[in-house]
């Protein structure tokens, strides 16, 4: 195999196995936000209790999160020298930024979350709490405008011709709000806070399930509710704005998402479907002319197809960026529909005594991973065969002097380190969630109106809740 | 003073930064075997639990200045050390994730795996951090292109040994004093004793390091020689134009360096463990800066022909972005500064265990 497979293949495995982490922190720091200003607010233990135990599961998430982080940062310049060249000048800036201004922030408050419930008084605590929530959405921030500007190219000059060639900056916010930043990261946080809440979501359903912490577990249920409800809510809207700027910037890329190879008026969404590149026909469950009616609010809008650009432009994976996208998409209405449902439930307070959901639930973490996986994948691999869309070509990109042989080994590498990595994660996230949380008063929590002075002046206060 | 020079300033301070700090990270990882007993070695590894995170984000940082400043030494460097490079990250990770995962099973396979893991992963880490520097030091096969033209086994010469070793106990000793700043009764004395060994061995390698690098690498010295030494290229105007000033200044970090290395010693015998740590932390500092001066402007030399370096005009970003990344960093460096600083002094004082450490 190639250089420029294999390093594909390298940067694709170990972007997907880091992005199982990030989701999850942006997502449950939003979480944690909410419990811990409940707790300040309220002064109910119970919330206290909730925010240490999801903090446990957070860290834990958070350290792998950081540590597989490296490895892509450094990827760029390994793998991809001739890409770092071309487009330093641009693309190392918001690198930097978020260092700067994301992880030192992160990191720093991160000490005092993990750390620091003995030494700081709890407002402060809570002040480091929503710094971690706010540092991880600004690392997300600066790192989808850095993959936006490979999307939509903006605020650049190419200097210089043939090797010597490169990208050159010609307005820095023009590059930070690049056409597709904006939209991308609001898709991107709102796919996390769906990752996050589901997390919370589970294993509170689990908890249930067992008859185990269900003072915690059904708060956490709640929040987690209420925060994916929002988030499944708004992403739709989010995604067909994001998918308008698709075709506007990349419309080999959306003719790709909908297996679309005529130009033509009234042009169909497929809800399944399989699509064939060779015979370039694509079949499958469709609203006709619905693709035309999202684009342009008219089912007269023409929507350009893929034979509308030259094939040496087209995705080398059409079948994967339709199947991917469809993934997506169709997750995203099946959590739509299941969290109304359990939001209906439990109007009717039915929704804890309910075993059958509360094993979907137990079990649906998975679909956000999923869908903000595939999400990534469409994304990515419907941007081939450029690396910067329209500027600069994959197999252009590679370091000129790394081999195949070297490529293979850190492959084999990494593959070993990080299945060893993410079967240790389960392992020590399963053992967490049976320990579960230290709520040795849950008779207190009970009564709901425990107040840390309450709980701490003792017995007296048993009986007078009781 | 152009931006380019800044950023080779700015760059340089980030690797202090990341050296000092997470340096005695990898120290303490490496004198973690030598603690006995279940509470002493979570002791020495929660003595670093709240900042290890912020440590390495110094590290991440000082990546990502490169590749914003200077775009070729990142390609350059980064594609050349392609094996080296992952074989760091797998170790950074390994002792990540130790640290996180060590305490979260009573079993003592477990707890001694991940033990071994953490502190093979930090010395492994320090270990390859100096090859490199000691690569950097003594050239590299670089072409016209920019590219490197070398093999593996080209980097793994006894030069780069020797600076890899050299890191390894310097990194060692400076996290001895770390530990005994956050450790108290008798673990604080047997890290004494480790104190001490690690002083000689890091005394040893660093008379050794710095004359073989004279010897074979008299340049180092060119821009703080009076003029007396021929550098490689091009001598910089700014140290054309103050070869006196810029000697004179370099021999008093030289000697400042010998001087806080002699203090370590000092402070050790009289117990005073903060200025022993203050002393490597500076020391640690005069490596990076003299180093930083002795390859300027060059940040990557080639040994095949010293037009093909790459210096801080060839291999840097437009002035545009030099100068709209210097205000980045102008109003970032304030917030770096608060956060290091209010972690350090949250988490001041010896390390005691609770039920949130590791």
């Amino acid at each position: 195999m190639d250089v420029e497979i294999l390093a594909r293949i390298q940067f694709a495995f170990t972007i997907i196995f880091h992005y199982i982490f990030p989701p999850f922190s942006i997502g449950l720091g939003l979480i944690m936000v909410i419990m811990e200003g409940l707790y300040l607010k309220t002064g109910n233990v119970v919330y206290e209790v909730m925010t240490k135990f999801w903090t446990k599961i957070f860290a834990a998430n958070f350290s792998i999160g950081v540590a597989t982080g490296i490895v892509m940062e450094f990827e760029f310049g390994t793998n991809w020298a001739t890409y770092s060249r071309y487009v330093g000048d641009i693309f190392g800036s918001p690198l930097a930024a978020e260092g700067i201004f994301a992880f030192f922030l992160e990191s720093g408050f991160l000490a005092i979350l993990l750390f620091g419930w003995n030494r700081v008084s709890p407002r402060i605590h809570f002040l480091a709490t929503v710094m971690v929530a706010l540092g991880s959405m600004m690392s997300g921030f600066w790192i989808v405008v850095a993959n936006s500007w490979m999307q939509t190219p903006a605020a650049y000059e190419i200097v210089g011709t043939g090797d010597q060639a490169r990208a050159v900056i010609t307005d820095f916010w023009g590059m930070v709000f690049n056409p597709s930043s904006g939209i991308r990261f609001a898709h991107t946080i709102v796919g996390a806070w769906l990752q996050g809440s589901f997390l919370v979501i589970s294993v509170s359903a689990y908890f249930l399930l067992k008859k185990r912490h269900k003072s915690v577990a059904k708060r956490s249920f709640k929040i987690g509710l209420y925060v994916a409800l929002f988030a499944a809510l708004i992403q739709p809207i989010l995604g067909h704005e994001q998918a308008n700027v698709v075709a506007e910037y990349q419309p080999v890329k959306l003719a790709a998402f909908e297996g679309l190879y005529e130009t033509t008026k009234e042009a169909p969404l497929y809800v399944v479907g399989y699509t064939d590149p060779e015979s370039e026909q694509t079949y499958g469950i469709q609203v006709p002319g619905m693709l035309s009616f999202l684009i342009g609010f008219s089912f007269d809008q023409e929507v350009q197809g893929l034979k509308a650009f030259p094939k040496e432009d087209w995705p080398g994976q059409i079948g994967l960026v339709f199947q991917t996208y469809h993934i997506m998409v169709g997750i995203g209405m099946l959590l739509i529909g299941l969290l109304l449902l359990g939001a209906f439930l439990n109007f009717k307070k039915q929704l804890f005594s309910n075993d059958i959901m509360l094993k979907v639930f137990a079990w649906s973490v998975v679909l956000p991973v999923i869908a903000n996986q595939t999400g990534w994948i469409s994304a990515e691999v419907g941007r081939q065969p450029w690396i910067v869309y329209g500027m600069l070509r994959t197999s252009d990109a590679i370091s000129k002097s790394v081999t195949g042989g070297e490529v293979f080994t850190s492959i084999l590498l990494f593959f070993v380190l990080y299945v060893f990595l993410f079967f240790t994660w389960l392992y020590i996230l399963n053992k967490e969630i049976k320990h579960g949380p230290d709520d040795t008063d849950e008779t207190y929590f009970e009564s709901g109106y425990l107040k840390r002075a309450e709980k701490l002046s003792g017995l007296d206060n048993k009986e007078k809740d009781e | 003073m152009d931006y380019n020079v800044i950023w080779y300033l700015l760059v340089g301070i980030l690797l202090v930064g990341y050296a000092i700090l997470d340096g005695f990270d990898l120290g303490v990882g490496a004198l973690h075997l030598l603690s006995k007993g279940d509470h002493n070695r979570r002791i020495v590894m929660n003595s670093i639990g709240p900042v290890w995170d912020g440590n390495e984000v110094w590290l991440i940082t000082a990546g990502g200045a490169l590749f914003a400043a200077f775009p070729h030494v990142y390609a350059t460097a980064f594609s050349a050390f392609y094996l080296p490079f992952y074989l760091l990250l797998a170790a950074l990770i390994f002792r990540a994730v130790a640290m996180e995962f060590r305490s979260k099973e009573p079993g003592e396979l477990w707890r001694n795996t991940w033990d071994k893991l953490f502190s093979i992963g930090s010395i492994l880490a320090s270990f390859l951090f100096g090859v490199a520097i000691g690569n950097v030091i003594i050239g590299m096969k670089i072409g016209s292109d920019m590219e490197y033209a070398g093999t593996l086994l080209e980097q793994l010469n006894p030069y780069a040994i020797c600076t890899g070793l050299f890191t390894v106990v310097m990194f060692t000793m400076h996290g001895a004093n770390y530990l005994l700043v956050k450790t108290e009764g008798e673990l604080q004395k047997q890290v004494e004793k480790w104190a001490f060994k690690a002083y000689w061995t890091f005394v040893i390698f660093y008379a050794i390091t710095t004359a073989i690098t004279l010897m074979i690498r008299p340049e180092m010295v060119a821009n703080f020689s009076f003029g007396y030494f021929e550098g490689v290229g091009e001598k910089h105007p700014l140290v054309e134009n103050n070869e006196v000033l810029i000697s004179i200044w370099a021999w008093t970090v030289a000697i400042l360096n010998f001087l806080a290395v002699l203090n370590i010693h000092r402070s050790l015998k009289l117990k005073n463990y903060g200025w022993a740590f203050l002393s490597s932390c500076l020391s640690i500092a005069a490596f990076i800066t003299l180093f930083a001066l002795g390859i300027f402007p060059n940040m990557m030399v080639s040994s095949l022909e010293p037009a093909y370096s790459l210096d801080i005009y060839n291999a840097a970003s437009s002035q545009k972005t030099l100068k709209i990344m210097f205000y980045l960093a102008l109003v970032g460096i304030p917030f770096v500064l608060s956060y290091t600083i209010s972690i350090y002094w949250v988490f001041r004082g010896k390390t005691k265990l609770d039920e949130h450490s590791y």
